[in-house]
């Protein structure tokens, strides 16, 4: 039976490993390469790095932590932000990542999904998405947010959803913004209805406080992975704690 | 020396990489002479069938390769590798591949039939079916990393080395004499992985 996945996320600014409550306020949580290692240890599943690194001289470094990375760590690597181009994706997968997750460049270029797709293929091709529940005109809409979250496009999360499966996407990671790095648990509801509505798999993602949290958002909130930061970073749970409270709470989990 | 075939569509540096980290001198090869002199050869690939076949083709790989599966030599086949080793696929359209196995290659059906995701994406069980040399010391029911959409199905089963159970069960791995072929990514697949790789090495 294929299991779910539990998936450590490390925010990458110029090489090092930050993790923000709310998108701001980033703190320094280590080495890229031995977290990495630490997480490979506990049986994490895949890894996801998201390179934060706002100026265009660091985002060099990226390839170079992906490189380094792959020497000690033999686990799907998946590697996120900042991808504009083809190029970018072709130089991340070359150093090593099996797939790229591209999040603003996709809302911009929808076409960039359909080339990564094309040369990479489907299996490598991640849509991120910075989803916010946000009112307008005093109705809740789901809206997809682009630059790290600052700027809000007015695309519904679930037509682009929809779009991005149809472009190429493989994989969809939905991180809901009010609820990243609270810690107060995934948004279920929104989780269940993106995944409902692709038959490609879904990562949950922002909000995970406890091995609870997750169980609940790949029960009730039907997600295919859950993607965590801070509850690993700062060793408050190790992801084989999280396992074996999954594991004993009935959902299908790689023990090692 | 264990070679690792570039024909430009492949993520080698895992597969390198986790060769060197059991011990082996691996190296990537690039040339129809490259493949002639090594001892063990590993097909890599991600991506699209067609493509793959065809830029095996306009490199002119094809016939080294089959020279290599031919001669006895060890060969290691891992998800597309594994794939382009059937007579066609059917990945946006038909497609001739390699041929070396009658059969060919599918899309899964399980998100029309089950409501499951593809692609197939993640850590599942392999169920021996016969133990092949990749499988010494394995335990029974390890699992291994999955990204795919696509499966095989050969004609002759009886090259079906194991099988894994997504909908159904479908064809992860197959062997026949020197050839093994993979639709998991060992490299991808911590230490079960690595001593996949290093069983394969000492073929």
């Amino acid at each position: 039976m294929l299991t779910k996945r539990i998936i450590p996320c490390l925010d990458v600014d110029r090489g090092r490993v930050v993790k923000g409550v709310k998108f701001f306020d980033h703190v320094d949580a280590g080495d890229p390469i031995e977290q990495a290692k630490r997480y490979q240890t506990q049986g994490a599943d895949e890894l996801v790095f998201y390179d934060i690194t706002a100026s265009h001289e660091g985002r060099g470094i990226m390839a170079d932590v992906v490189q380094r990375v792959v020497e000690e760590c033999f686990m799907p690597l998946t590697v996120g932000g900042g991808i504009r181009t083809l190029e970018d994706a072709t130089r991340l997968i070359q150093a090593g990542a099996e797939k790229v997750s591209v999040n603003s460049a996709a809302v911009k270029h929808p076409q960039l999904l359909a080339d990564i797709a094309r040369k990479f293929g489907r299996c490598a091709t991640v849509l991120g998405l910075d989803a916010n529940r946000v009112f307008k005109d005093g109705v809740e809409v789901w809206e997809v947010f682009i630059n790290g979250g600052r700027t809000a496009t007015g695309i519904r999360v679930m037509d682009w959803v929809k779009q991005a499966e149809q472009l190429g996407a493989g994989e969809i990671v939905l991180n809901v913004m009010n609820t990243d790095g609270t810690k107060s648990g995934y948004d279920l509801e929104m989780t269940r209805a993106v995944s409902d509505a692709v038959k490609i798999p879904v990562v949950a993602s922002g909000g995970a406080g406890s091995p609870e949290d997750m169980f609940l958002v790949l029960t009730r909130g039907h997600a295919d992975a859950a993607l965590a930061a801070s509850i690993f970073h700062f060793n408050e749970y190790t992801v084989g704690s999280v396992k074996q409270y999954l594991h004993q709470r009935g959902v299908p989990v790689r023990l090692v | 020396m264990i070679g690792i075939l570039d024909y430009g569509m492949a993520n080698l540096r895992s597969v390198q990489k986790a060769f060197v980290q059991v011990g082996s001198d691996a190296q990537i090869l690039k040339t129809p002479e490259d493949i002639r002199s090594c001892d063990h050869l590993v097909l890599p690939g991600v991506g699209a069938l067609a493509d793959a076949v065809t830029t095996i083709r306009n490199r002119g790989l094809d016939q080294p390769i089959l020279e290599h599966i031919r001669s006895g030599k060890p060969f290691l086949g891992i998800c597309l590798g594994l794939q382009m080793l059937f007579e066609v696929g059917y990945e946006d359209g038909e497609h001739r591949a390699l041929g070396v196995f009658a059969g060919k290659c599918v899309r899964f059906e399980v998100d029309q039939t089950h409501g499951l995701k593809v692609p197939h994406m993640g850590w599942n069980q392999l169920n021996v079916v016969r133990l092949s040399p990749l499988m010494q010391d394995i335990p029974e029911g390890a699992s291994v990393y999955f990204v795919h959409s696509y499966h095989v199905v050969p004609e002759d089963e009886s090259v079906v080395a194991t099988t894994t159970d997504y909908g159904g069960a479908f064809v992860s791995s197959i062997w026949r004499d020197n050839v093994i072929a993979t639709q998991f990514h060992p490299e991808k697949s911590q230490s079960v992985g690595l001593m996949m790789l290093k069983n394969f090495a000492r073929m």
